[in-house]
């Protein structure tokens, strides 16, 4: 399942698409994407509703498989893969940040964060966490449940889950969408201070401009086809 | 960790839970309260045979029967008069409840071979109007000695409470029984007391020999192993009915529990999905909480069984005896956990087979 790609690049997307069948209708969401991200880059995909960025968003995290292309996550190519390696996939490479949140409800922040190591068969805490957890500011908020967490919190919480498995990419679906001006600064800032930081890889996929300012560079989508910004 | 998201689940919706286990906890206590009612009641019968120091029962042609005087009394004599008998008392048992009869005795005689028959207020009638009542008797009806209980549409006055487990719980005059229900020279059964009771074998076929079909005698050691429930097939057959409603009850309560959970919690089982966990975690997340269901219900329900049997030993003692039977603890167990995991095996398989996309949209 690996393939030569090229060492700095990352995610490689070539003419992927996806066919979803509602009723009778074919939806063709995307038609021919592609897509190169380097490793270490901070990258936005902005476009409207319905372009297709959730189902790239989708398809790079693992959680639906393409109908054709080819998409390779460090050096893993997805395009073939069942269900339970996409499931061992999302375990170690890919992190997910969301719009809503979805924290486990009945679990505390540490909790949380732990639930994500456990699933990947990691043991409890990773090694220089405590740096990125001071970096979150969220270090006095770990023993409390998302509903004593404010959004801005509960959003930190979720981007160090996404980070507690040291993926190779971390992929944001609308990260600031649920958040008023000065948290989504707040997230934003974050990502950007992680990415320049620690290298991580992020995508970020976003209808907003301003938020997609805060990446190195912007991609945008429309009717399924990926366009240099 | 998925131990951890296990319990606070079951926290989380902590009423629903502890409704869940109160049923399961009920089913348990049901099982174990048949099953204490049927081995009580049985070993209560056992032990009052037993209680009588007799070493043969005659009893009327080939089947026993509770019913009143179906023997002629000049048996009493007959046997009386074979070897190795020291003393024969007849019986008159005439129903006087559902579940209880009074038994019409020649008292000093019966004295004479039951060293269990020990009063502990007052002592024999002395009159054919007296009455003696068990200690079980006694406590549910609240009597005490000279108190007047009116039983066949006649007033009886107590003249004393004996111990439980000897012949039966009301004891009168064989003579004033068979009066007043016309049973004048008729008696139910026969005890009979031997000079060895290692010759009980062999006076019991001698006996059999004697009295030719028309009564039959059986040793009061096979007589009491007659009372278990392997000997009562249809008791048998009830207590497995109990048991299967059992299994369904507990199935339908944590089916029904479990199902709410997976509904409620779709958009959860999304964001584990999409955290990595696989179908068989899924699944094994609402396995465990079924588990623990059936497990806080067993302990709730071997809890409640003890409460209902001091409720019915409390209440009605002379009516139902009622014993703990530890054997059927480990059963009771099992049949709650297989309820619990029959239930939890749907909705885990919906939940397992949940689409991570579609489960993460849920609101």
């Amino acid at each position: 399942m690996t393939d030569g790609q090229t060492p700095d690049v990352i995610i490689r997307v070539k003419d992927l698409r996806k066919v979803y069948h509602v009723g009778d209708v074919d939806v063709h969401a995307l038609r021919g994407a592609n897509l190169d991200v380097r490793r270490g880059e901070f990258l936005a995909v902005i476009g409207p509703s319905g372009s297709g960025k959730s189902t790239l968003f989708h398809i790079l995290g693992g959680l639906a498989p393409p109908t054709s292309g080819q998409v390779i996550i460090d050096g893993t190519d997805l395009s073939h893969m069942s269900d339970t390696e996409r499931t061992e996939m999302r375990q170690r490479k890919v992190g997910f940040v969301f719009q809503k949140y979805n924290l486990l409800p009945t679990l505390s922040a540490r909790d949380n964060i732990e639930m994500a190591r456990a699933l990947a068969g990691y043991p409890p805490q990773p090694s220089n966490f405590d740096e990125i957890l001071s970096m979150l500011n969220i270090k006095q908020r770990l023993n409390h449940k998302p509903r004593a967490l404010s959004g801005g919190e509960q959003q930190r919480v979720a981007i160090a889950r996404a980070l507690a498995n040291e993926p190779a990419i971390l992929l944001a679906d609308e990260p600031t969408g649920n958040l008023d001006t000065e948290n989504s600064n707040a997230v934003l800032e974050i990502l950007r201070y992680l990415n320049q930081k620690t290298g991580q890889t992020i995508m970020m996929i976003t209808h907003n401009p301003e938020a997609a300012a805060f990446a190195d560079r912007t991609v945008a989508i429309r009717d399924g086809v990926i366009h240099e910004g | 960790m998925i131990n951890k998201l296990v319990i606070e689940n079951l926290r989380h919706r902590w009423v629903r839970t502890l409704l869940s286990a109160l049923v399961v906890g009920v089913q348990v206590m049901s099982i174990l309260t048949l099953i204490g009612l049927s081995r009580g009641m049985l070993n209560d019968a056992a032990e009052r045979a037993r209680g009588t120091g007799a070493d043969i029962f005659i009893k009327p042609g080939a089947s026993f029967t509770f019913a009143s005087g179906q023997m002629n009394q000049k048996y009493v004599d007959f046997i009386r008069k074979q070897p190795h008998v020291t003393h024969v008392v007849g019986v008159l048992m005439q129903p006087v409840q559902t579940v209880l009869s009074i038994n019409g005795v020649n008292i000093p005689e019966f004295r004479k071979i039951s060293p269990e028959f020990q009063f502990e207020q007052g002592g024999p009638p002395a009159n054919p109007e007296g009455i003696i009542v068990d200690e079980y008797y006694a406590r549910e009806h609240r009597l005490h000695v000279g108190q007047t209980l009116n039983l066949l549409n006649h007033n009886w006055t107590v003249s004393g409470i004996v111990r439980g487990g000897v012949l039966a719980r009301l004891m009168v005059d064989l003579s004033r029984l068979q009066d007043l229900t016309a049973n004048t020279g008729r008696i139910s059964q026969i005890m009979v007391k031997l000079d060895d009771p290692a010759r009980t074998k062999e006076m019991v076929e001698h006996f059999n020999q004697l009295l030719a079909g028309t009564a039959t005698a059986i040793s009061v050691s096979d007589f009491v192993s007659q009372f278990s429930i392997n000997n009562l097939p249809a008791l048998q057959a009830f207590i497995w009915v109990v048991v299967a409603l059992a299994v369904v009850v507990g199935f339908l309560v944590v089916f029904l529990s479990m199902y709410t959970a997976v509904i409620e919690r779709t958009r959860e089982i999304g964001i584990l999905k999409a955290l990595g966990a696989k179908p068989g975690t899924v699944v094994g997340i609402l396995v465990r909480e079924a588990l623990v269901l059936a497990i806080v219900g067993w302990i709730i329900g071997l809890l409640l069984s003890f409460g209902a049997k001091a409720l019915i030993m409390g209440v009605v003692p002379a009516s139902l005896q009622v014993m703990n039977v530890p054997s059927w603890w480990p059963i009771a167990a099992a049949i709650a956990i297989g309820g619990a995991l029959l239930g939890a095996i749907y909705p885990g398989m919906k939940a397992a087979r949940q689409d991570a996309i579609e489960a993460l949209a849920y609101d």
